[in-house]
């Protein structure tokens, strides 16, 4: 494993480079593309089919999701978040709910700290299995690979939509606690679900690990070193792809974390192969917090009954708080007034963030390994525009 | 990590000349913060990731914050002669705070796992070419977070590689997250106006010819 901490004391800042020999084709990719996750385009200069410059576009899905936020009551902005990773509703409440609870110093129940963990932990699996299932579409396994991962993801949707009554707009976290509380049927059902999914998680490795078109696609392509990739800010399984140490629920501990045990797996080379590996492999630790989460999973009430939450009012300060999320780190900052609506509310978008080093990534790979390296950053537009 | 006024004391004598103020946080006291002085802040900055006791070499959230001009009305107690006699009387006074923009780093040690120290850069005022110093050559994970407080909140970056607009398009020209941005009237375009749109169609294009025939067509109808 390397760490590349060492490098850092010396490393200059990295620059972006472009050698440029003979004519260069100008090919704006995107913003309609299939593989582009969205709304999102790059103007790329060609020399034949070599990328010599990137530039990525953004602002299709611009609606100032901040200002909204700063106009807005505290609980407003709620619903709100889910719309940033449509994916990952749970996990963007919960981001928020922490920065609240941490600007206002309110204390969560221990009911609703364990269904936090469990419901942002179930988010992760679907996030990483669709991930892989994108992924490989991008690189033409067309359909057959993403219709597996759905038909996972599909099933832990089910269980969100029968907890909070949207599949993927949950506003599920409330400022200390949760909003419904799920029966014991439900916890069944999702045991169920918990217990089924490493067969698929075995069958979709077979299936691509060892494929040799895969390989090819994927191995040395897209290398991010971990200097650069700390010194870019990069977080989530792309960073621990490039082998940094670096998980926000065990270097924070925030919620209930530290009670359960899980690895932290770490990748060698930092190319696509290690960055699709590192969703994979964190799957199965995901499933193992899971398990343990719901051996124990106490009674008790689900909010904290000194909150209001109508009419509320934090003190005046500031916060910042984060979790890891499945695409990184997701931070809210918050700046209070006294008033009922934040001054300045701001989200740390980690998937804008990690396509800072998108051109580095690709400069010198083929216009066909732009697909699979922006497909490994696992973005959503949601969230890069705001 | 060690405390913050130690940081400030210790960074004071590593950039010389430097002055680093301790912005106090009430509701969370962890989260105070470091006012850096715009011409040492990039010295500072430096010292920041390079110190081997802070290493703080994750930079997470950069964003711009816009405080308007305040006005805080205080009651002072004045000495003054009334009928003849010294007497003290309470006037109410206005005390005047110039608005700036503000930059805000977030930054945390990935190598020592500690953080985070947060750093603040303060504009003169909240002219449209307002500048700061970039810290994208110390952390590139600047770059884009700070095209995005140019992109909304217009303060000018300086050394900054690729200083362009990133969320609104290029021709925009207002600056959408300050305080007192107002949004233009004339995005609800619609290609036969009327009642309210109408009139604020008729404001924006006074020499438009007869705006498309819907004012025709309705005074025909009445006629």
């Amino acid at each position: 494993m390397t760490t590349g901490f060492h490098e850092l004391e010396e490393a200059p800042p990295p620059a972006i480079t472009s050698r440029i020999e003979g004519d260069l084709m100008e090919v704006s990719m995107g913003p309609q593309h299939p593989s582009t996750h969205g709304v999102f385009r790059m103007n790329v200069a060609l020399d034949g089919e070599v990328v010599r410059k990137l530039k990525p576009v953004f602002g299709y899905l611009h609606r100032n999701h901040e200002k909204i936020g700063e106009n807005t009551s505290y609980l407003g902005s709620m619903p709100y978040t889910d719309r940033l990773d449509y994916f990952c509703s749970m996990t963007n409440n919960w981001a928020y709910a922490l920065s609240v609870e941490k600007l206002a110093g309110i204390e969560v129940p221990e009911r609703a700290e364990y269904l936090r963990v469990i419901l942002a932990e179930l988010t992760r699996l679907q996030n990483h299995a669709s991930l892989l299932g994108f992924l490989l579409s991008d690189m033409g396994a067309w359909g057959t690979p993403l219709m597996y991962a759905f038909r996972e993801r599909e099933k832990i949707l089910d269980l969100f939509e029968s907890l909070s009554g949207s599949r993927m707009m949950c506003d599920y976290m409330r400022f200390g606690g949760c909003r419904v509380d799920p029966g014991p049927d439900w916890f069944a059902r999702a045991q169920k679900i918990v217990e089924a999914f490493p067969k698929f998680l075995d069958e979709f490795e077979e299936l691509i690990v060892s494929n040799e078109i895969l390989i090819a696609r994927t191995q040395g392509v897209g290398k991010l070193s971990a200097a650069l990739a700390v010194s870019a800010g990069i977080t989530g399984p792309m960073l621990r792809a490039s082998g940094v140490n670096y998980d926000l629920r065990k270097v924070d501990a925030y919620g209930i974390y530290p009670r359960f045990k899980f690895r932290v797996p770490l990748g060698d080379h930092g190319d696509c192969y290690d960055r699709l590996m590192i969703r994979a492999l964190e799957m199965r630790e995901t499933l193992d917090i899971l398990k343990q989460a719901m051996k124990d999973v106490p009674a008790g009430p689900i909010t904290n009954p000194k909150v209001k939450i109508r009419a509320f009012k934090p003190p005046v300060g500031e916060a910042y708080g984060r979790i890891e999320g499945p695409k990184g780190e997701l931070g809210f900052y918050l700046i209070s007034d006294g008033g009922a609506s934040p001054y300045r509310y701001r989200v740390r978008p980690p998937s804008f963030i990690n396509l800072t080093v998108l051109e580095d990534m690709c400069l010198g790979h083929t216009v066909a390994d732009v697909m699979v390296i922006l497909g490994s950053v696992d973005i959503v537009m949601g969230e890069v525009d705001r | 990590m060690e405390a913050l006024e130690q940081v400030k004391v210790r960074a004071e004598a590593a950039v010389p000349g430097a002055k680093v103020e301790i912005i106090p946080n009430v509701a969370v006291p962890a989260h105070s913060s470091l006012l850096l002085d715009r011409e040492h802040a990039f010295g500072v900055a430096k010292f920041l990731r390079n110190d081997p006791a802070l290493k703080l070499d994750h930079c997470s959230n950069v964003t711009g914050v816009d405080w308007l001009d305040r006005k805080v009305a205080k009651k002072v107690k004045v000495k003054k002669v009334v009928d003849g006699a010294e007497k003290e009387v309470e006037e109410t006074q206005e005390e005047f705070f110039p608005g700036y923009l503000e930059a805000v780093y977030h930054l945390f040690s990935m190598s020592l796992k500690h953080g985070p120290v947060i750093i603040r850069m303060r504009t003169p005022d909240r002219a449209a070419g307002a500048h700061l110093p970039s810290l994208t050559s110390i952390w590139r994970s600047a770059e884009f977070q700070e095209r995005e407080i140019f992109d909304l909140y217009g303060i000018k970056f300086d050394g900054h590689p690729d200083l362009r607009r990133i969320l609104m398009w290029d021709e925009f020209e207002d600056f959408p997250m300050r305080k007192d941005y107002r949004e233009p009237d004339d995005y609800e375009y619609e290609p036969t106006p009327h009642d309210e749109v109408l009139e604020k169609a008729k404001k924006r294009y006074p020499e438009r010819p007869a705006l498309d025939g819907a004012e025709k067509l309705s005074t025909e109808a009445k006629s």
